[in-house]
């Protein structure tokens, strides 16, 4: 088993770790969290394939640095998004179907 | 009783993901080959930076194209109770401060080193925008720099800079035949202006991620 294969079976472990996280929890700042989990398992995934022949592949590198990037942007998007919610709700959890 | 449902499935789904990873054939193209066989037409020396800027350029242009528009998303939906936010300067600790007014200058010619490394050895307007930014986070949490409220002129000019720039090179070549083909003799010297503009729109991207926000 190369050391690529490794990071992949671990991205795979974190990927799934974020969305039993997202589906667990109520908050809305854990599941940000986890969201960001999973898109960490999916970038380890991403780059540990790609080299799972001992080879580094810079295409996959290059994509997951552009996904980091809006990984960042898209969790500060998450927390405005969230800030409003509290703002307005005075509450960080989404309400459950049935109850207005 | 649902959360240990859900913990087995997940587990099982991890299981399924790592089996399918150990089963997979070798990839059939070989991107790793394609990249060093047109290293030499790229314009810079460095594959991942060949990649981000050259051969898969749009994916960046789109990238920054993404964070601009996260920004403005934030821009609008942020509370805007605070009109100006008040400097924290009295309550900072003079040790940070003084390590701040250290430190920035240095984590400065940090990111210039970083986006000039990017043309031949691991670097870029990636990093280099991310240690701008890092540099401007850190000066707002010492209390020497407050927090944005709305956006003047030449801050917007700044935070749209990286993404017009790419565009007006995108669109320009596209006498060239395909989006973002640049000319081999020109490829080195377009990057470069791309990259410088990327960094500087990137850090005042991420920081103002943070700036407006705090």
């Amino acid at each position: 088993m190369s050391t690529g294969l490794i990071f992949a079976c671990g991205g795979a472990i974190l990927f799934v770790m974020g969305v039993a996280g997202v589906i667990l929890h109520d908050h809305l700042l854990r599941r940000i969290l986890a969201f960001n989990l999973m898109g960490s398992g999916v970038f380890l995934v991403l780059i540990g394939l790609a080299q799972r022949g001992g080879v580094p592949d810079p295409v996959p590198q290059a994509m997951v640095l552009t996904g980091i990037v809006v990984a960042v942007a898209a969790t500060a998007l998450a927390l405005t998004l969230a800030r409003r919610l509290f703002a307005l709700t005075g509450g960080y959890t989404l309400p459950k179907d049935g109850d207005e | 009783m649902i959360r240990s449902a859900v913990v087995i499935l997940a587990a099982l789904f991890a299981a399924a993901l790592i089996v399918a990873f150990l089963d997979l054939p070798p990839a059939e193209i070989d991107l790793p080959a394609a990249v060093t066989a047109n290293m030499a037409i790229s314009g810079v020396d460095h594959p991942v930076t060949a990649v981000l800027l050259n051969f898969r350029g749009y994916d960046t242009l789109l990238e920054i194209g993404v964070l601009l528009l996260a920004l403005i998303v934030v821009l609008a939906v942020a509370p805007r109770e605070e009109v100006a936010a008040p400097l924290v300067a009295s309550a900072a600790d003079p040790v940070l401060q003084t390590l701040a007014r250290i430190a920035v200058p240095l984590m400065l010619l940090a990111a210039v080193y970083l986006l000039w490394a990017g043309a031949h050895q691991t670097g870029g307007a990636f990093q280099a925008g991310a240690v701008l930014a890092a540099a401007a986070v850190l000066l707002h949490l010492a209390g020497l720099l407050p927090g944005w409220s709305a956006p003047g002129l030449s801050l917007r000019g700044g935070l749209a800079a990286g993404f017009l720039v790419f565009l007006a090179v995108a669109a320009a070549l596209l006498t060239e035949g395909a989006l973002l083909q640049y000319p081999p003799a020109w490829a080195g010297a377009l990057i470069l202006l791309v990259e410088a503009t990327l960094a500087v729109s990137l850090g005042l991207i991420l920081a103002g991620l943070f700036l407006f926000l705090s």
